[in-house]
Parts: C-alpha cells; structure tokens; sequence
C-alpha cells in the first residue's frame, strides 16, 4: 500500500515537471540579439506592414464615432467572443504602461513569432501569432519603428474571460507543439514573383487563414480545412470557403479578388459584411501590386471542401 | 382596352404593396437583389471587364436609390427571423441608425446620379456611394457563406 503510494506519488512529480518543461514560454529572440534589432527599423516599409498585417482591424481603439475611426489609435479593447470565452485586444500604441512603449523590438518580435510576453507568459492565439511566426524578422522590426510614430493611447483593455482550463497560460505550452511552427515561407521559384509575395503576404502577414478555416474543439486549424472556411468563432455565423471549390471562389477571377480588397465589393454586386469590412479597409492601404500578388495566391490555392454546415435554420 | 391596362397597372401596384406587408423579407431580398445586379454591372467597368456605360451606371444609381426609399419600411418587429434573413437584430435595436444609413446612401446616390456624365467622373464619383455597401453589411446583416 505505501509503495503504491509512492509510485504514484511520483508519477504525480514526474507529470508535472513534464508539463513543466513542455509548457515552458520559448522566446525567440535572446538577449545577444537584441541590441542589434534596435537599428535600421523604416517606418515606410512598417506601415506597408501593419496594414498588411492587419493589426488596426483588432486593436483599434474602441469607442470611437462609428464609420470614422482613427485606425492609427490603437488602444485596443475589441472584444473577440470565442467558444473559449471573450479575449480583448491589448493597447498597442506606444504608452509607456498601458500600452507597449517600453517594448524593444526583441519584445514585439517574441510576441508576434512566440506568442511570448515581455513578463515571459503565454499569449493565446486569438492573436494570430501562428501567422505571425513565419514572417521575416526585419519586417517586424520595420513594423515597431512605424507603431513608435503612432499617438500614445492611455487606458488598458479589460482583462480576458476565459474559463478553465484555458485560463491556465501553461497549458498554452503544449497548444503551441501543436500548432506553432516558424517555417519561414517557403519560396517556390517555379512560381512567378508576385505569386511569392502574395503568398507572403497572405501566410505570414494577412492571416487569412486564421478566421478562413474550420478549427478543432482545442482551437487549432485543422489542416484539410484551411482556407475552405468553417463556423465563425463568435458562434453565429459561417465563414466562407476561399479555396477554389465550388463552395469557395472558384468562378472568382484574380481582379475580382483584388477588387474586393480594395473595394469590399464582390462580383455578384453584392459587398462583403461583418469583420471582413475591417480587413477591407487595411487591404485598400495596400499598393496595387501587393493587392494583386495576394489574389494571385489565392487564386491558386487547391479545391477543398469544408467542414459541413449546420441544416439552416427558418 | 385602356380601361383594362389600369385596372391590371393598379392591381400589380396592390399587389406589391399587399407583397410588402405580408412578405416584408422576400420585398427586402427582392429589393437588395436589384441593387446587387446593378453593382455588379457597374463592378465590371470599375474593373475595366466591360466598356463604361452611362445608362448602366444611372440604372444602379436608380436602383440604390428606390432602396434607399423602400428599404426603411420592410423591417417591422414581426420580420426579425425567417425566410432564411440574414437581417441581425442589431437593426431593430438601433434602427435609427439604420435608416439614417440608408437615408445616406439615398442622398449621396442621388448626387452622383446628378454628376455622373462620363467614364471620369463616373471614376471620381462612384466609389464613395459604394463605400456604403459594406458601412452597413459590416453591422447589419450576418455574415455570408
């Protein structure tokens, strides 16, 4: 009875310190590194960047008169709902405590590729940081010296309502084997240039696929359902399928693509609604070429059915 | 003869308007079809897909705007849910809003309509009129599949 005891006493200890070692928050940049990143950020290319990124559609600041917000305050505090609970987007402007003032660009770096915080905890994905991570180092540097010019918003967004076990950070370690990996993109030089860069934009800046796939109950994307949409998280709608199924946008041609990017509008007259209007107004900041690059991309991109849809109800 | 094409004019108008009340969803779908298949049209000569039209654009501009008349009156609290709408709730909880969008987009299609003459000033004009289509999408009607 007492060596049972402890046997089990110690496969408690041995499990822990498992998920102790499995969860622990890997930052990307170390401290070597860090100083070097500090020079030769350019703020032109940054912006490119944060429109790209999307970064506005989530962490604008809320509150601001519908239909004219300043999308260069980023004081965040867009409520994400989520079969998880509700995550609130962080104060990204340069205030030195609410938002990331104090950030080096190593900071903006770990969080955006490592999902990691300054305090070394982890982030949920609801920040899309699995996107994020294979993205290009300098474009991020480029980025913080464009979010530095931006005003200092004060006030910090309200803390997330996330049950258990989701609430526990740690757990976020084993999410991340996972899901997480830091591939740069991959170039493939059979392709034209401007299908590189949309798929570029797309895979490491746009994340697309963050709300355009179907997820798992642990939310991850499950892969024969990336791009070919799925159930919105928020729980009321459906996302559509981007793949070129038939459910998808297979009779979209790449201007058509292009053109809803800049204009929201799509080929049947109609325009697109809900958050994708956000995405809408950053995409339209883009050049040209880059809008085009991304639809090239995803004009590419290979039929996939998606995840089956609920009867409609009446 | 005259006699009967009035009498069938008035019983087409009735029977509109009865469609309006008893089927305010369908009247709304019908009406916001209409709007996309002007957009559309003019979408492929924003695009350079089809030549510029001026008939064209001012048909899309006339459709927008008969919606922009209609439209306010075909969501009463009875049409909240059914027919498969993609109407949220949000509309009746802030329709005041809503209408002013609407009203919006009435007066700014008529202003285009009024200044639209030629392929150049089709492209200075236009785009902001459609610039509506998604202030409104993006909080009133759910997402599409």
């Amino acid at each position: 009875m007492r060596r049972l005891l402890i046997i089990l006493v110690f496969l408690a200890g041995a499990a822990g310190a498992a998920f102790w070692t499995l969860t622990a928050p890997t930052p990307i940049v170390t401290d070597s590194l860090a100083s070097a990143l500090e020079t030769g950020g350019d703020v032109e290319k940054g912006k490119a960047v944060f429109y790209a990124g999307g970064c506005a559609a989530c962490h604008v600041s809320q509150g601001q008169p519908e239909g004219q917000e300043d999308r260069l305050k980023l004081g965040g505090g867009l409520e994400l709902k989520s079969p998880f609970g509700s995550f609130y987007a962080p104060n990204i402007s340069p205030h030195p405590t609410d938002g990331i003032g104090k950030w080096k660009v190593a900071d903006l770096v770990n969080a955006m590729q490592g999902g990691v915080s300054p305090a070394g905890d982890h982030y949920f994905p609801a920040f899309p940081y699995t996107t994020y991570a294979h993205a290009k180092v300098e474009d991020i540097r480029d980025l913080m010296a464009f979010l530095r010019t931006l005003e200092p918003i004060p006030g910090k967004a309200p803390a997330h309502t996330v049950g258990f076990p989701f609430n526990v950070r740690r757990g976020l370690g084993l999410w991340k084997r996972l899901y997480l990996d830091h591939a740069p993109v991959a170039e493939e030089v059979a392709r034209p240039l401007n299908w590189n860069r949309g798929k570029y934009l797309v895979e490491a800046l746009g994340h697309c696929a963050e709300c355009h796939s179907g997820r798992d109950f642990i939310g991850g994307v499950i892969e024969k359902y990336r791009f070919a949409g799925g159930p919105d998280l928020e729980g009321k709608d459906w996302v559509p399928n981007i793949t070129q199924h038939k459910d998808g946008i297979a009779d979209w041609s790449a201007k058509d693509i292009a053109y809803m990017l800049k204009t929201g509008d799509t080929p049947d007259g109609d325009s697109v609604g809900g958050s994708m209007t956000a995405v809408v107004r950053n995409m339209a900041e883009l050049s040209d070429a880059d809008r085009e690059a991304i639809a090239a991309y995803i004009k590419s991109l290979p039929p996939r059915e998606g995840p089956p849809k609920p009867p409609k109800k009446d | 003869m005259k006699k009967l094409f009035f009498a069938v004019a008035a019983l087409a108008i009735v029977a509109t308007s009865v469609m309006a009340q008893s089927d305010p969803i369908a009247t709304r779908k019908a009406t916001m079809k209409k709007v996309g298949e002007g957009a559309a049209a003019v979408g492929k000569i924003a695009k350079g897909e089809a030549p510029f039209d001026l008939a064209t654009v001012q048909a899309a501009l006339k459709s927008m705007q008969d919606a922009a008349k209609v439209m306010p009156t075909l969501f009463p609290d009875t049409s909240k849910t059914g027919g498969d709408t993609a109407a949220l709730p949000k509309i009746w909880e802030t329709k005041a809003d809503f209408d002013a969008k609407w009203a919006k987009l009435g007066a700014e299609a008529t202003d285009a309509a009024a200044k639209i003459k030629d392929e150049a000033s089709f492209k200075a004009e236009f785009p902001a009129v459609g610039k509506n289509c998604g202030g409104c999408h993006e909080s009133y009607r759910a997402k599409k599949s």
